[in-house]
């Protein structure tokens, strides 16, 4: 894994991991016991770790979610399912990187797996796009779902964007008919859907992967209509201070368990302490649960009632006053 | 340099000007050209010299499409809460119903050359057409209408895009409307999408671009991002015209550009065409 910097509230964390990695290295090299000195350190390590994440802002996770880390969409692939085969394409245009998806096994049984893909270093970021796909990619998502649909297949997506991606060939090949058509269609796939944030859901990018019979959400992932510094910068004419990044990232309720109350996610799928980056197994074992208990209960129903239950709890959605 | 500049000489009085009320011309913000206000009014608020299409207000499209004293505003008592308890939101929102008490979009039935249909139409003047909790609920509920007497939808877009002081559940609003119109497609009704100036952002990315046929006013910006947010991303100009509708024409993405005065024809037409109904006399050549 690159090295990559460490985020402010995580220095002492990483101070402590330091010094237990310096410890046991220097036992190994000098072949002395240093096991009594090292327990009640990692023990503070991990009361540190629990303390630091039961205290985080929204604009802290906000940070945590979008930490290169953080297990990517190829890397819950590979952990929760088996026999992966990625699809590339969209038979219109071009292949785009910035989403992946193809034929996989949970437990043995084939399913369709679908995410966004962001990068760990510079040139994988640039193949991907930081995980912000173009038209493309949205149309390649629906190819692969109608694709599951023909073969009875259920689809799993994977949510981990910035958002859809803003410029001129996006544009001219229509990210909001694309970004349309997904939901449209989404909403009445004959098939078991179960969407899962894993990172960053940003906007209408993350949406058009995120139309769902279940929604889940990792404990320190975020879901949003616009970035906390987008907002911030409309609002109040500063998009970079961390002060008013932390006044929008608060206001927008963007964290799993305020999108629970509010009734947009139906599932918070827990971390290790100290977000799903200290240990990518432990995390994808959660999810690997989470994915094969929803689709169980969403097996049993046959595809109408899928979508009638589908289009019922997204148009329950929002709140007003009458 | 004082002898450089030039003798000011005292203007003469324009005493003529004040026989005609000021308020009796209007100037065309684009291409300058003034007339009396009737001329403007007369042609739907559309420049009688340049074709620039004025913003109008969500009413005038509405006695724009439907048949004389043919419609009914639906839902009027719908409106906007604060369920993130946003800073200043319940300010803005109470501020913008001064300007419109239908929030973003008045929604409407009645009939369109005697065939009954559903309009929604938004308002840019509420809050940008912004689209919250309500603009979803009343969409989905003209089109549940739509869907229960079998008659064919309309929406007249004009938003920035989702209302970002009700956080998610303002981007839910695209999925919730996405889902009932995919009701409206395997029913057969039509649905037939308008775009003016501007519709971008989660609405574009939703209901507009749905239509069974997309119709968007000459001029109007339409996209995903906005023009501001692409030319910061990209850190350089946008070429001349991009993101106009005679832009989306030229790529594909919407089956025409309506001049206003043509645009209840064209609706109705096509309605008709999609709904099985015989040519009206008299439209088949618009």
């Amino acid at each position: 894994m690159a090295s990559t910097p460490t985020l402010e509230f995580e220095k002492p964390i990483s101070e402590l991991e330091k010094q237990i990695d310096e410890l046991k290295k220097l036992a190994g090299d000098q072949r002395i016991r240093v096991e009594d000195e090292i327990a009640p350190l990692e023990k503070k390590l991990s009361a540190l770790r629990q303390e630091v994440y039961r205290n985080l802002t929204p604009l802290q996770r906000l940070l945590v979610a979008r930490s290169p880390r953080r297990p990517f969409t190829l890397d819950y692939i590979r952990l929760c399912f088996t026999d992966f085969i990625e699809l590339a394409g969209d038979r219109l245009f071009r292949e785009d990187a910035a989403i992946v998806g193809g034929w996989a096994r949970l437990e043995g049984e084939t399913v369709m797996v679908i995410g966004h893909q962001r990068g760990r270093d510079t040139k994988e970021n640039l193949r991907r796009n930081f995980g912000m796909p173009h038209p493309e990619g949205y149309r390649k998502a629906l190819r692969l779902m109608k694709l599951a649909e023909k073969f009875h297949v259920p689809v799993f997506t994977l949510i981990d964007t910035p958002g859809a991606w803003a410029g001129l060939g996006a544009e001219e090949r229509g990210q909001a008919a694309a970004i349309a058509r997904n939901l449209f269609e989404m909403s009445q796939l004959q098939v078991p859907l179960v969407a899962t944030v894993i990172g960053e859901g940003g906007s209408g990018g993350a949406l058009a992967l995120g139309v769902a019979d279940r929604v889940l959400m990792m404990e320190n992932a975020v879901y949003s209509v616009i970035t906390a510094e987008g907002c911030a910068a409309i609002l109040w004419k500063d998009g970079k201070s961390i002060e008013m990044r932390e006044r929008a990232a608060s206001a927008l309720k963007i964290t799993a368990p305020e999108l629970h109350d509010l009734k947009v996610i139906d599932e918070i799928i827990p971390e290790p302490v100290g977000g799903a980056h200290t240990n990518h197994e432990a995390s994808a074992a959660a999810l690997q649960e989470a994915l094969i208990r929803n689709l169980e209960d969403l097996r049993k129903l046959k595809p109408d009632k899928l979508v009638r239950r589908r289009r019922e709890k997204y148009l329950k959605m929002g709140q007003w006053a009458e | 340099m004082a002898w450089f500049r030039k003798e000011k000489k005292p203007r003469a009085p324009r005493t003529e000007r004040l026989e005609i009320p000021p308020d009796v011309w209007e100037k065309c913000e684009a291409c300058g050209h003034t007339d009396i206000r009737e001329k403007f009014i007369r042609s739907f608020n559309v420049c009688p010299a340049c074709d620039f299409h004025r913003r109008i207000r969500a009413v005038e499209y509405a006695r724009l499409l439907f048949d004389e004293n043919s419609w009914t505003e639906t839902e009027t008592d719908i409106r906007s809460v604060d369920p993130l308890q946003f800073p200043d939101y319940a300010a803005r929102v109470k501020k913008a119903r001064g300007v419109a008490d239908y929030d973003a979009i008045l929604t409407a039935h009645g009939t369109m050359a005697e065939m009954p249909v559903g309009i929604g139409i938004m308002d840019f003047a509420f809050m940008g057409g912004s689209m919250g909790s309500v603009v979803g609920e009343k969409i989905s509920r003209l089109a549940q209408r739509s869907l229960e007497k079998k008659h064919p939808l309309i929406v007249i877009s004009a938003s920035g895009g989702a209302r970002m002081q009700e956080g998610v559940l303002s981007l839910m609003q695209m999925a919730k409307v996405s889902a009932v119109l995919s009701q409206l497609a395997e029913r057969r009704i039509p649905y037939v999408s308008i775009l003016t100036n501007p519709t971008t952002g989660g609405v574009s990315a939703s209901f507009a671009m749905l239509g069974d046929a997309i119709l968007a006013e000459p001029g109007a910006v339409i996209g995903f991002a906005g023009p501001r947010v692409i030319k910061q991303t990209l850190g350089q100009d946008l070429p001349e015209g991009f993101q106009t509708a005679e832009f989306l024409l030229d790529h594909g993405m919407v089956d025409a550009v309506v001049h206003r005065r043509d645009l209840k024809a064209t609706v109705g037409r096509l309605l008709r065409h999609m709904s099985g109904k015989p040519a009206v006399a008299g439209w088949t050549t618009a």
